[in-house]
């Protein structure tokens, strides 16, 4: 394969992107030079950066489909795939097959194991023989470890394998039926309805334990301000805690649900404003260390129901991108590199990839970002089979105009090749 | 661009979702297609379709025919959720009318089998119904029935959400009794957090000027702060009170899950002799039925016509339902507004 060099890019700086010009070398999927300026080899594809963002290919930390072709249109180098009900992944065979599986025109893999047996949260699933067949962190789908019991064993064991466990924060005794937060517009319209405080309720409880075990602990989506501040606390403490949230949870507030919009029906449910206001003081200051698409398609059969009997979820790999960049644009976060850190190599780190950054020797996943190009989130026009976005017709600025993961371009929309 | 204080909401696609149907604004007194809910309509609205229900009354008490205005048109009870009385009181309603009306019992026929809400709403659709009465156990569920076919829907009960043909009976029942609406003061007493009765009622009468007071348990009270003074003491809760609308207490709610047992509930949260003294003098008790009898409410005050208006309810509930297939179907039959 013969090399790349991409000339004339920017990175990303603590204001925005950066004044410096910087070349990058790719051979043999790496990163094998890096300077302000770098000289055409003789055969090497060159791309003029017409000082463009240069970033690290997204890490999703957090979705549950392997859909290549929605990752590439939104950045999105790296899947982190986890279980569901339906693909469970709770055995080694399954998750050596999801890792072999990147082709030459796909993203990189990173299986997530199920925690316990068919997700069932009663029994440990095989960790140790995951991990070895490449599990980089277990979780349980969209159901909480809510025995105690079971997660202190389970903390136990994945200290010693120095893996990840996630969890999804929401106490079920309490959530149990629900589909919205408890509050006025839940009240409003009638719909099953649990506490907010359900997800500090869980984190409480496990932060615990973390104590107990040392055990690398993370909150799978982080939505509430009463479970940042725990969060920020344990941190502070020393624990080995993190947290993700997705762009709903910075986006939107339960308002949003208002007229029974199955699409916005998620799970966690979304939350009053002031813990939406938290959640981006959180991303800001790095209590939330990482931002995930949350990717989640659902069928027309399975949104177009009454909203209580509509399933939860939505996709989100195309537009985790666009929606975390509206933080720096709106200037809720005027800290760009702190978003991209939250895109990329926080992520990267707590699922022990070399991904996620820009150094030599590091992969060759990057991506070229038009930071200021407005355009129009479109559910038809996306990559995915699914179109489940809650974002339909939301203008966004900042589009992918270059996508290459170990070495490969799999996307160039930009116009100087 | 992200706003901080509201958040971003991108417009669903296509017709705006809570649509009541083309706006037929300064021509029609009540310028909806459907009638989904009470949320949204103004007071002046609310009184229109009082006064009509009011000539129906009159009509169906008088010894003469009743008008005919929907011969020829059917009209379908499609009820996802059992029901005896709304069921019978729309079917009658139509009946006396001269729709043809078609009782759709949901939980015993093959509707329930698999298909889905949408696709038992194109296949209604395609029948031409001119009418559709709709109940089903999901807020929201009539809403996006009513989304997807060409005729007017009636919302006889979603879930938790509405039932805005019992609260325009009940705000009938008590103008006729009161007098008026404005200022008085209606206490709504038992499962509030569950009920859509209480939820339409309580938006109705505070849209008409009453003050509305919710009492109950704090298992069965609404967490969220909706506006209404609020009450765990029926005594206190009681005082002053010009109406008080008790509500069907569901027997499973009573097992111990929501309140510890029957007889505790009639102890504290039953409407009795002794508590209803701490209401006015001529304080009016209503029940939108079926009641439990010495659960929520003692036999005595409901048999006692000169308090209780529970019997008057039914009828006002004809009347109510009769005035609004008539108004729903005006412009399809090309009748005068």
């Amino acid at each position: 394969m013969l090399g790349l060099l991409i000339q004339n890019a920017r990175l990303a700086a603590e204001g925005g992107v950066g004044k410096t010009q910087v070349a990058v070398r790719v051979a043999r999927g790496r990163i094998v030079e890096l300077a302000p300026n770098l000289t055409p080899n003789p055969g090497e594809s060159v791309i003029d950066a017409n000082e463009q963002l240069l970033m690290p290919g997204v890490v999703d930390m957090k979705t549950f489909a392997a859909d290549h072709e929605a990752a590439i249109a939104g950045g999105v180098t790296t899947l982190a795939i986890h279980p569901r009900k339906s693909r469970v992944q709770d055995r080694p065979s399954v998750i050596a097959s999801l890792r072999k599986g990147a082709a030459p025109n796909q993203v990189n893999v990173e299986p997530i194991g199920a925690a316990t047996k068919a997700l069932e949260g009663t029994d440990l699933a095989e960790i140790g023989l995951m991990k070895a067949a490449g599990a980089v962190g277990f979780a349980n789908g969209r159901r909480a470890i809510s025995d105690a019991t079971v997660l202190l064993r389970l903390m136990r064991y994945a200290q010693s394998l120095d893996t990840l466990i996630y969890q999804h924060a929401e106490e079920p005794s309490l959530t149990h039926g629900a589909v919205a937060t408890e509050g006025e517009t839940a009240q409003r319209m009638g719909l099953p309805a649990a506490p907010a405080f359900a997800e500090a309720m869980m984190i409480a409880r496990d932060l615990r334990l973390v104590r107990e075990t040392g055990c690398r602990y993370h909150v799978g989506l982080v939505t509430t301000a009463e479970a940042i501040d725990l969060i920020r606390t344990a941190k502070a403490e020393g624990l080995p805690v993190s947290a993700a949230t997705a762009p709903a949870y910075f986006l939107l507030n339960d308002i949003a649900v208002n007229d029974y919009r199955t699409f916005l029906h998620l799970s966690p449910p979304l939350r009053e404003e002031s813990d939406r206001q938290a959640v981006i003081g959180a991303i800001a200051d790095g209590t939330i260390d990482a931002i995930v698409s949350d990717h989640d398609p659902r069928t027309a059969e399975e949104k177009r129901l009454p909203f209580e009997e509509s399933i939860a979820g939505m996709v989100g790999l195309e537009t985790l991108l666009p929606l975390t960049l509206k933080l720096y644009h709106s200037g809720a976060v005027p800290d760009l590199s702190r978003l991209i850190d939250a895109l990329t190599r926080a992520p990267a780190d707590l699922i022990q990839s070399a991904a996620g950054r820009i150094e030599v020797g590091a992969p060759a996943d990057l991506i070229l970002v038009d930071l200021n190009r407005s355009w129009r989130i479109d559910s038809d026009k996306l990559a995915s089979a699914a179109k489940n976005t809650g974002f339909d017709k939301l203008p966004v600025e900042g589009r992918v105009e270059l996508v290459v993961a170990g070495g490969h371009i799999l996307l160039n929309r930009h116009a100087s090749t | 661009m992200i706003e901080t204080s509201t958040p971003t909401k991108p417009k669903a696609e296509g017709k705006p979702v809570n649509q009541r149907g083309r706006s037929l604004a300064g021509v029609h007194p009540f310028p909806y297609k459907h009638l989904l809910g009470i949320t949204g309509l103004h007071p002046h609205e609310i009184e229109y379709l009082l006064n009509e229900a009011e000539d129906y009354i009159d009509l169906m008490r008088a010894d003469e025919p009743q008008p005919r205005y929907l011969a020829g048109l059917t009209q379908i009870n499609l009820f996802f959720e059992n029901s005896t009385r709304t069921l019978m009181s729309f079917d009658i309603a139509g009946q006396r009318l001269g729709a043809s009306t078609i009782n759709v019992p949901v939980s015993s026929s093959s509707i329930r089998k698999g298909e889905t809400l949408l696709d038992t709403a194109l296949t209604l659709n395609a029948m031409h119904p001119d009418i559709l009465i709709v109940r089903h156990s999901s807020s929201g569920a009539v809403q996006l029935l009513a989304e997807k076919v060409d005729c007017a829907v009636i919302n006889a009960g979603d879930g938790r959400h509405e039932h805005p043909t019992q609260a325009l009976l009940d705000a009938l029942t008590i103008r006729r009794r009161k007098g008026k609406i404005e200022g008085l003061v209606v206490a709504i007493c038992g499962d509030i957090a569950n009920s859509r009765v209480a939820r339409s009622n309580a938006i109705l009468l505070t849209t008409m000027g009453a003050e509305v007071r919710l009492i109950a348990p704090p298992t069965l009270m609404p967490t969220a702060d909706l506006g209404y003074r609020t009450f765990t003491d029926m005594r206190t809760g009681l005082e002053g009170a010009d109406v008080v609308m008790m509500l069907r207490l569901q027997r499973e709610r009573m097992a111990g899950s929501f309140v510890p047992s029957e007889r505790e509930y009639f102890e504290l949260h039953g409407l009795t002799e002794e508590k209803l003294r701490c209401a006015k003098d001529d304080c009016l008790v209503m029940h939108p039925g079926p009641m439990n009898r010495g659960v929520e409410i003692a036999t005595t005050i409901a048999d006692d016509i000169s308090r209780s208006a529970i019997q008057e309810q039914v009828e006002m509930g004809v009347a109510v339902r009769m005035a609004m297939l008539d108004i729903l179907t005006r412009e399809l039959r090309g009748a005068a507004f």
